[in-house]
């Protein structure tokens, strides 16, 4: 079943189209990468699937439900009960230890639970960061936490928007090894990403060039197929 | 882990772990506070002080003799006081005589000193006050330019006015001239003009100039107010001759008139500070939302909504509000026992319900001052955290 579609998608900034006629599906379970050139629109369409923003015209069904009718309330349920959202900036809250950054998540989508933050924070191998402050930590481990902060309250879907951007190699491993996991529990994922490899990765690329999606390769039955070995 | 326990860490490591702004608004609240918590003290305070400092200026009403007359006779000043209709609560009559102690001179009060203390009650005595025959209470600047201490026996030297002839030095040895031993049993401290002179009782002035007194000046303390006095004044003008009354005028009427001043004072300082503390806030908490929009996009974007978001900011304001609140209204205490103590000279009653008031007017301020920009961080789009800015 598809969790996300997007039909006929535009986000027009003045007389720029930064989206421009986006169609899109993506099945549960599936692992998608975004590709494409500089200001050809993806993070654009991230904030569109990540419920950050509407589409100028449209439609962005999520679980079959229209997000563009959303109230920005409603926007902010679903971004809260269904998404998990990592960026390349890291973006972790600096005077919050990395537990800490975990647990606002879950205090925002329902109870802090220390110890559950815990096990994210130790599958993601920072079991013994867990008390440092964000500026104690390395980029990588910086994400490594945005990781765990993103999956902790189990969300379908999963949106990276240059998640490996600013990390080095063996960083970058341990995060896509992280995403593996994560898609063969069943979590859909979209990554925006240059990096070839981690597009590689994906069961499917898409690119992006100029807000039209100019190509997509891959299996797209592989996701079904890897979710059904799971179940 | 409660919701609430989550909150309260977010919000108490904001404060403590961000060496920010917040702490120019926990200082502006809290010196506010201070003022606040300082100024009420005072001014709760002010009418005991204000009451005890102008019964300490003393007199509000004084008898002079009447142009024509040379001096007072003490059945005028009985008969003048007849007349007063409110209570009396002190009348003490001076009379000054010129004498010298080895010719320098000097200038001698008699009156009834037990009486003095009622008109006079900021006078302070080193010693004790003349009780026997020959005692003396002296001035503490002339102790000091005499060399005087108490128990020390000082000879005083009188020329009867009718002695002095025309041209005639009154230095030395000068016909006529009496002596007198007096031992001091007090030093009298007032840091006014009273510390100039020497003061003995009225029989011992009385033998000393050989003659009956007649007084100079009578100081009353009359409980009473304007009107009355003023009635009072036109009576004995009526009725006794000799007796010249007048107003202290200054002090009776300032003594209601200086209260009403100061509560308006006072109420004005406590509008203005309550003002810039709100201002300093609001400017405080703009500028920490600004700072933070990327924080405050980031929290959204993980599914805060807006009432969490305005939760989150009122509750460092407010926590500032009630640290700033606590600690002004003891500091406050302080600054009000400062200037309690230097300026009235005396120490002030705590109020302990103040500590809660402060506290409710600090966090009302605070709250107050926060609303614009806390509303404000609940427009900040999330989108923006995903932009590289
Ligand atoms: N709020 C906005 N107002 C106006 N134009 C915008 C806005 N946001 C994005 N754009 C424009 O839309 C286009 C797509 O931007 P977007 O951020 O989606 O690019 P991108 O593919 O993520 O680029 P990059 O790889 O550099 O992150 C750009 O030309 C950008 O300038
Ligand atoms: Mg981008």
């Amino acid at each position: 079943m598809a969790l996300l579609e997007l039909k006929n998608v535009y986000k027009i900034y003045g007389d720029l189209h930064a989206l421009d006629d986006v169609n899109l599906t993506v099945d549960e379970g599936e692992w998608v990468a975004i590709m494409g050139p500089s200001g050809s629109g993806k993070s654009t369409l991230m904030n569109i699937i990540g419920c950050m923003d509407k589409p100028t015209r449209g439609q962005v069904l999520l679980d079959g439900k229209d997000i563009a009718n959303e109230s920005s309330r409603g926007l902010t349920d679903i971004r809260r009960d269904k998404i998990g959202l990592i960026f390349q900036q890291f973006h972790l809250i600096n005077y919050l230890t990395a537990l800490e950054n975990v647990m606002v998540a879950q205090y925002y989508h329902s109870m802090p639970d220390e110890k559950e933050a815990m096990e994210a924070l130790k599958r993601v191998g920072l079991g013994d960061r867990a008390k440092h402050l964000p500026s104690q930590l390395s980029g990588g481990e910086q994400q490594r936490v945005c990781v765990a902060r993103a999956l902790i309250n189990h969300p379908e879907l999963i949106l990276a928007d240059e998640p490996t951007g600013n990390l080095d190699e063996t960083n970058e491993k341990i995060v896509l090894d992280l995403f593996r996991q994560l898609h063969d529990e069943g979590t859909t994922l979209i990554v925006v990403t240059h990096d070839a490899e981690v597009g590689a990765s994906a069961q499917r690329v898409i690119t992006l060039e100029y807000g039209k999606v100019t190509s997509s390769h891959g299996d797209t039955s592989f996701g079904k197929a890897a979710r059904k070995d799971v179940v | 882990m409660k919701r609430q326990t989550m909150y309260f860490r977010m919000i108490t490591a904001s404060l403590a772990r961000r060496k920010s702004r917040m702490l120019v608004a926990l200082l502006a609240i809290t010196v506010g506070s201070t003022i606040l918590a300082g100024l009420v003290t005072v001014y709760y305070d002010l009418p005991r002080q204000m009451g005890e400092q102008f019964l300490a200026y003393g007199a509000n009403m004084i008898f002079v003799p009447s142009a024509d007359s040379e001096g007072m006779r003490s059945e005028e000043i009985d008969e003048a006081v007849a007349q007063i209709d409110a209570d009396v609560e002190g009348a003490i009559s001076y009379c000054y005589e010129s004498a010298t102690i080895n010719d320098a001179p000097i200038i001698i009060a008699g009156c009834n000193l037990e009486e003095t203390l009622k008109t006079s009650p900021y006078w302070q005595i080193n010693g004790a006050l003349p009780s026997g025959d020959n005692e003396i209470l002296v001035g503490l600047e002339q102790a000091e330019f005499f060399s005087l201490d108490v128990g020390d026996t000082v000879s005083i030297a009188y020329l009867p006015p009718d002695a002095v002839r025309e041209g005639e030095q009154i230095i030395g040895e000068v016909e006529g001239k009496v002596y007198q031993d007096f031992t001091v049993t007090g030093l009298l401290d007032t840091g006014s003009s009273e510390e100039e002179y020497f003061f003995i009782s009225d029989t011992d002035m009385s033998e000393l100039i050989d003659s009956d007194l007649t007084y100079d000046v009578t100081e009353l303390r009359v409980n009473a107010d304007a009107d009355e006095l003023a009635a009072s004044v036109e009576k004995i003008k009526q009725t006794v001759p000799g007796v010249s009354p007048q107003l202290v005028k200054r002090i009776t009427e300032s003594q209601t008139t200086v209260l009403s001043k100061l509560s308006a004072l006072v109420l004005l300082v406590t509008i203005i500070t309550l003002a810039l503390i709100m201002i300093c806030v609001a400017t405080t908490m703009t500028a920490v939302v600004t700072e933070r929009r990327r924080e405050i996009g980031l929290r959204k974007a993980l599914g805060a909504s807006d009432r969490s978001i305005m939760l989150e900011f009122m509750g460092e304001g407010l926590l500032l509000g009630f640290i700033g609140g606590l600690v002004g209204s003891f500091l406050g205490f302080g600054f009000a026992l400062l200037v309690s103590t230097n300026v009235f000279n005396s120490t002030i009653t705590f109020l302990p319900a103040l500590i809660p008031v402060t506290i409710v007017v600090a966090l009302a301020v605070t709250a107050l001052a926060c609303i614009l920009p806390v509303r404000n961080a609940t427009k900040v789009d999330p989108a923006l955290v995903l932009k590289g800015e």
